[in-house]
């Protein structure tokens, strides 16, 4: 997978945050690769970055956080470049739309759900035409909005869609509440739509009923999403690629028949024995994540890991392509036994 | 709603009953004897027992109440010992004029408070917070009373570009009455002269009383918008693309003044209570005044009066603002 034909592309990024003691290392050496039309999937324990991730490309980094290096290519940009003005007129909400964690927590609790809905057509536009020009929409502009909103909330398979703008968030239910996000992201029709564990929040029935939807919505729609997750078995169900991240570093990434057939990395081999679908007993790994003030040298995974050996603490593990679009930083592929590398 | 409105006036009457059995008792155990305050310096013992008998004071103190009351539920409040008129019309005459002062110090209070409080807690820790909350800290500090003879040194005695005191200026005769405000009535009536010079008169007397109002409102607003700030829907919408300044007037603001308004509520008897003050000080003809002069002469009836009055204006003024919150907030709405 090369940056050149993906949609968008995270390339060597390296974010770091200042605490009261010391500056931490929150991502270094992330990946990602996007590829049009495909569900890319983020997945790693809790506190690995993949929120931090999702952050730096919508430019909406927390205060006190700093981009070291890297790059987000999208559209011929990167994205790190462009003023706060710019992402918020041209990307969030348009070029890229976000579907949240917590479905419960992201509408605004005092308002009708079409009005928080319509926000965004409000600012960027129905899909193909110019944006209103300041945000100001007369009547027959607002009906087409809301017409168009109809027709998106019954993609999503929203009951009463023509009643339910007029309602309030918590005349829902959470997966209803979820659904409502998910029309709010597909109503401007960005390229690339964020979702921050979507799931997460709802219960397991409901979960299956989302995933479904979205995996729907991906195929009629030809979308292209990165989906963030900490669960191998939603990538497994859902993803068409799938990035493994581990302490702010992307360990692995491939095809995800590829990544969760014969997984690499001994982090991505651990974490999918974790899984209960796939082990007869619960392995657990032991340790914790690393503090991100503190990270190991060398590959961050090695004080946790099985195989390591001296050389692991000593460098950053090349990245290497064992198999086919598989690629893995960890020094049981070095890179003389990598018919890429060999190749080039 | 309409139940919930009709339940709350409810309510209020048994609060309002305890208000008057309150100050009933209180002004009973005050030392002033108004027998003797109105029999007059020189009066003998046997002149001031016969007006005790007259006006009733020789009865049992639970035997003049429920005398009282019996009157109040006719709608009489009695004669003022002092101006000799019946309470009841005094209060008609002179209750405008302290509305038209509270409400425009109120206003004022909100539309600055609130504005401040929001730009105080989007630039917070800056130097615009800082001076907010030097400047509120100051506002609930200072005494009233020492700020209007400040004000009234400088605009009217040093500058002399605001009127010194009373609601008019002499000569210029009041609007015709619909309301009894003045503003309201000569804009209704087209008398654009008495308009302007009844704002001139307004001006300094709702400046001091709005100020303590002011700090409060804006306080609750910073705290409410830096508190709502940190919430999910805040992020979402960052992140769904809506402008910035759309977020923080219209989605954060909402959500932040139903502690702002709740406060109003509250801040309503203060507002009263400093009206007193005020209007004695700037010599404005409402309740307040009329209070203090009802104090100084031991003129109980009226005193009755003007608290229960009071007590019915703040417990309107609060059904309102619940009334209000359940606009601003529909999970509100639906547990009334």
């Amino acid at each position: 997978m090369s940056v050149d034909d993906a949609l968008l592309a995270i390339e060597d990024l390296a974010v770091t945050v200042g605490t009261d003691e010391g500056k931490a290392e929150i991502l270094d050496r992330a990946d990602l690769v996007l590829r049009p039309g495909s569900i890319h999937g983020v997945v790693g324990e809790s506190g690995c970055g993949k929120s931090t991730l999702i952050k730096a490309i919508l430019g909406l980094l927390p205060k006190r956080t700093v981009v070291e290096r890297g790059r987000v290519h999208f559209e011929g940009r990167d994205l790190l470049q462009l003023s706060g003005d710019a992402m918020a007129r041209e990307v969030r909400g348009r070029a890229i739309g976000f579907i949240p964690q917590d479905p419960f927590q992201a509408l605004n609790p005092v308002f009708r759900v079409g009005d928080q809905l319509m926000e965004s057509l409000r600012w960027h536009g129905l899909p193909g035409e110019e944006a209103p020009l300041r945000g100001r929409v007369d009547r027959a502009t607002r009906a087409r909005h809301r017409a168009h909103l109809v027709s998106v909330l019954s993609a999503v398979q929203l009951p009463d869609a023509e009643q339910a703008l007029d309602r309030y968030p918590h005349q829902f239910s959470g997966g209803q509440r979820q659904r409502l996000l998910i029309a709010a992201a597909l109503s401007t029709r960005p390229k690339v739509i964020l979702a921050d564990e979507p799931t997460t929040a709802l219960d397991v029935t409901t979960q299956l009923q989302i995933l479904k939807l979205l995996r729907e919505l991906a195929e009629r729609f030809g979308l292209s999403m990165i989906f963030v997750t900490h669960d191998f078995g939603v990538v497994a169900q859902l993803c068409d690629t799938v990035t493994v991240m581990y302490a702010g570093q992307t360990v692995e990434s491939g095809p995800v028949a590829s990544v969760l057939g014969a997984p690499l990395h001994p982090y991505s081999r651990m974490l999918l024995a974790c899984h209960p679908d796939r082990a007869v007993e619960l392995a657990g790994i032991p340790g914790a994540v690393p503090s991100p003030l503190k990270p190991p040298s060398g590959c961050r995974f090695n004080p946790r890991c099985t195989d390591a050996r001296p050389v692991c603490a000593m460098a950053r593990p090349a990245v290497t392509t064992p198999a086919s679009q598989h690629r893995v930083a960890c020094t049981l592929y070095p890179p003389d036994a990598d018919p890429a590398t060999r190749a080039a | 709603m309409l139940r919930f409105i009709l339940r709350r006036l409810l309510l209020a009457l048994p609060a309002l009953f305890g208000l008057m059995v309150l100050t009933f008792i209180m002004l009973r155990v005050l030392p002033a004897d108004p027998s003797a305050a109105l029999a007059g310096e020189n009066a003998t013992p046997e002149q001031i027992a016969a007006i005790r008998a007259a006006f009733g004071f020789d009865l049992p103190i639970w035997k003049q109440f429920l005398i009282y009351f019996g009157q109040v539920m006719r709608a009489d409040l009695g004669t003022s010992l002092f101006t000799n008129r019946p309470v009841a019309a005094d209060i008609a005459l002179r209750l405008p004029a302290t509305i038209e002062l509270t409400f425009a110090a109120l206003i004022f209070a909100t539309a600055v408070g609130i504005p401040l409080g929001t730009l105080a807690a989007v630039w917070h820790n800056s130097a615009f917070d800082h001076i907010v909350r030097i400047v509120t800290v100051a506002g609930l500090a200072v005494a009233s009373f020492w700020f209007a003879i400040i004000l009234q040194f400088t605009f009217s005695m040093e500058f002399d570009i605001l009127p010194l005191r009373g609601r008019l200026e002499t000569g210029i005769d009041p609007p015709p009455f619909f309301t009894g405000l003045y503003l309201i009535d000569s804009l209704v009536s087209l008398n654009f002269t008495t308009f302007l010079n009844a704002i001139e008169h307004l001006i300094m007397p709702a400046f001091t009383l709005s100020l303590g109002g002011l700090a409060t409102i804006a306080r609750f607003t910073r705290a409410g918008v830096l508190d709502t700030m940190q919430k999910d829907f805040v992020s979402y919408a960052k992140a769904a693309g809506y402008p910035e300044r759309r977020i923080i007037w219209v989605y954060v603001l909402r959500n932040s003044v139903v502690a702002a308004t709740t406060q109003i509520g509250l801040l309503f008897g203060a507002l009263i209570a400093g009206a007193v003050a005020v209007e004695w000080i700037y010599d404005w003809p409402g309740i307040g005044s009329y209070a203090v002069q009802a104090i100084f002469t031991s003129d109980y009836k009226a005193i009755l009066a003007v608290t229960l009055v009071v007590g019915l204006i703040y417990a309107f003024v609060n059904l309102a603002v619940d009334v209000v919150l359940a606009l601003l907030d529909p999970r509100v709405a639906e547990t009334l």
